[in-house]
């Protein structure tokens, strides 16, 4: 992904910042899976993050089958619910960083078609097309300067400023966590709730419902305090 | 003039409108110029009615700025729209200098000093010869995955001449060596074609179209043409009318004065026998409110094509609540949720079993109809498109 960013986040205020996308073709498709994993290969890590981590800004609201573009392709395009569902397992947030990613998707794609006598390709389906996006970083004029300032904030955000605070930190900034747990541990100095927040995965589901266990673990915090 | 954007709040994702606010403070001030070939008829157009205005209330120096040319350009251009799209025409030398000599015309006639240049399509794109300033930007909404090579030839010399170019489907672009963005069609749900009807209103086209509403309705909305297959509707159809006992309905224009509307048309009633429960109803150019009314009274509906552009039929339909099976062609696909808006068929069977199972559970159409108006509110409103374009004036830099 390309960034522009005028702005910075204070360190006692959080202000929320949404992201608007533009996609860019990058010309090169797979129509079966050998090509898929060669193309994995080379292209840019900025499309491996766009058909991974912002699939989810492009699925914002309804939960598809699969979290990735690799594995809803397999499955709905060339119809390998085997590959399907081994990709589908994979958590980028398990990996440092983007280059680990990609070996490990390839590795994955290898050493299927290790076991398998034909390569299966699509027949009726689409291409893979290959893709990265353009993010724009917006400010949205909210800030939050106390735990009830957030969740409130949170319940009425744009729902993209949930992806760019949740996913892109962790690649922006090269953090472990993402912009919330992190402010709520330094200027709030709320330890065990940053903890409960940087334990949700935001591989679960769709952003709204991302948005949905943030309130949750504020909540019952603040019925705790 | 900001009521323009507002009246969207009821319509569109939360926050959205407040968000398009502050996107657009990024872009204050800047200057973006649109240039196609008619004000009126067809997508682009469409579109620019309404984007324009609200680009100017969100503070951008938005124009839309629309090409002269004689009968013999448009005939020019007709019949290129045609070999782009791979139809097999014949392009000539001298049709090209027609093209050239235009859009050389219309360069010195028109203000094309912006900071952006968003040319649509390719009847002026050859006014990037004659660019001066700022970012040159080649919208193209056709189709061109399989495009007559000659043709292409002659218009990608121009397209390299853009700064970036943009698609409505990644299949639909060609290589070129420049930026390829990607940005889904829309629909603005205020239009006469979107817009919230009352029922006496709705009844009474229904009526006058002469559409009994008795029997639950399957409808197609696409031109009188081959490759929207009408007989391939009537095969499904077919399928459904055994087990239920319902109507097809097959609306479009494109038969006055075009010998293949004539000849589909022809063969479509030839294919319907008589019977009273098929009704093939020509409308004229832009019936936007039979158009808006006979989807709202559809039950199902069907979108059979075989090639198509984006088909930005299906997002209307399902904007009104209606569960949609159609074929994999062009962005029907891409539009669709297979088995939670409606469903993709890959045949006139596929068609025909999807729809008599979507008659035989009367909660799933109701349900899948649910899910696609979400669907579109979130991805394919008039909104998100303006968000790509403000988004585009920020990120593309001024040359």
């Amino acid at each position: 992904m390309t960034h522009q960013s005028d702005h910075t986040i204070p360190d006692s205020t959080f202000t929320f910042i949404g992201c608007s996308e533009v996609q860019e073709i990058l010309g090169q498709q797979a129509e079966d899976e050998k090509e898929l994993a060669e193309i994995v290969e080379e292209v840019p890590l900025d499309s491996i993050h766009f058909h991974t981590h912002s699939y989810f800004l492009r699925h914002r609201f309804i939960e598809r089958a699969y979290p990735n573009d690799f594995a809803q392709w397999v499955v709905m395009q060339i119809g390998d619910h085997v590959l399907g569902e081994r990709l589908a397992v994979v958590d980028p947030f398990d990996y440092p960083n983007l280059e680990d990613l990609r070996e490990e998707i390839i590795s994955i794609i290898d050493d299927h078609l290790s076991r398998m006598s034909i390569i299966p390709r699509v027949v009726f389906g689409e291409p893979f097309h290959f893709k990265r996006s353009r993010i724009l970083e917006v400010p949205i004029g909210l800030e939050a300067r106390s735990l009830a300032e957030f969740r409130q904030a949170v319940s009425e955000v744009d729902v993209s400023a949930i992806y760019f605070h949740m996913f892109e930190a962790h690649f922006r900034l090269g953090r472990e966590e993402s912009d919330f747990s992190a402010w709520i541990r330094s200027s709030l100095g709320l330890e065990e709730l940053a903890n409960a927040i940087r334990s949700i995965n935001p591989y679960l589901g769709s952003l709204e419902r991302l948005r949905s266990s943030l309130l949750t673990v504020c909540d019952e915090f603040l019925a705790r305090v | 003039m900001s009521t323009a954007l507002d009246e969207y709040r009821e319509v569109s994702p939360k926050g959205t409108v407040d968000f398009l606010y502050r996107l657009s403070d990024l872009v204050k001030g800047r200057s973006m110029v649109h240039v196609n070939a008619v004000r009126y008829g067809g997508g682009a157009a469409e579109l620019l009615r309404r984007l324009v205005p609200m680009m100017t209330a969100l503070g951008v120096e938005a124009r839309w700025e629309v090409i002269a040319g004689t009968q013999e350009f448009f005939t020019v251009v007709k019949r290129l729209t045609d070999a782009l799209q791979g139809r097999d025409e014949k392009v000539t030398e001298d049709m090209y200098q027609t093209f050239r000599e235009i859009n050389e015309e219309n360069a010195k006639a028109l203000n094309l000093e912006a900071d952006m240049i968003m040319i649509h399509d390719h009847q002026p794109a050859g006014l990037v010869e004659y660019r001066t300033s700022g970012a040159w930007v080649w919208r193209c909404h056709l189709d061109l995955s399989q495009p007559q090579r000659r043709a292409w030839t002659f218009v990608r010399r121009h397209a390299l001449k853009y700064d970036a170019a943009i698609f409505s489907l990644s299949g639909f672009a060609q290589r070129l060596p420049i930026p390829k963005f990607l940005m889904y069609p829309s629909i603005d749900p205020l239009s006469p074609k979107n817009r919230e009807m009352t029922r006496s209103e709705i009844n009474q086209i229904v009526d006058r179209l002469g559409i009994p509403r008795t029997k639950p309705i399957i409808l197609q909305v696409a031109k009188f043409e081959w490759f929207q297959d009408p007989l391939g509707a009537i095969q499904a159809y077919r399928i459904v009318k055994k087990n239920h006992d319902c109507r097809l309905v097959l609306a479009g224009s494109g038969v006055m004065h075009d010998a293949e509307g004539e000849a589909v048309l022809a063969e479509a009633r030839e294919a319907a026998a008589r019977d009273p429960d098929i009704h093939l109803v020509q409308l004229p150019p832009e019936a936007d409110l039979e158009i808006n009314a006979l989807q709202r009274t559809a039950t199902i509906v069907l979108q059979k094509s075989l090639k198509e552009g984006f088909g930005v039929t299906v997002s209307e339909a399902m904007w009104k609540g209606k569960p949609v099976v159609g074929g994999t062609a062009g962005g029907i696909a891409a539009q669709l949720i297979d088995d939670v808006t409606g469903y993709v068929v890959h045949s006139a069977e596929g068609a025909g079993f999807r729809l008599r199972h979507l008659l035989n559970n009367p909660g799933l159409i109701t349900r899948m109809g649910a899910a696609g108006r979400e669907h579109v509110r979130r991805n394919f409103l008039i909104t998100r498109q303006l968000a790509d374009f403000l988004t585009l004036l920020k990120i593309m830099p001024p040359q």
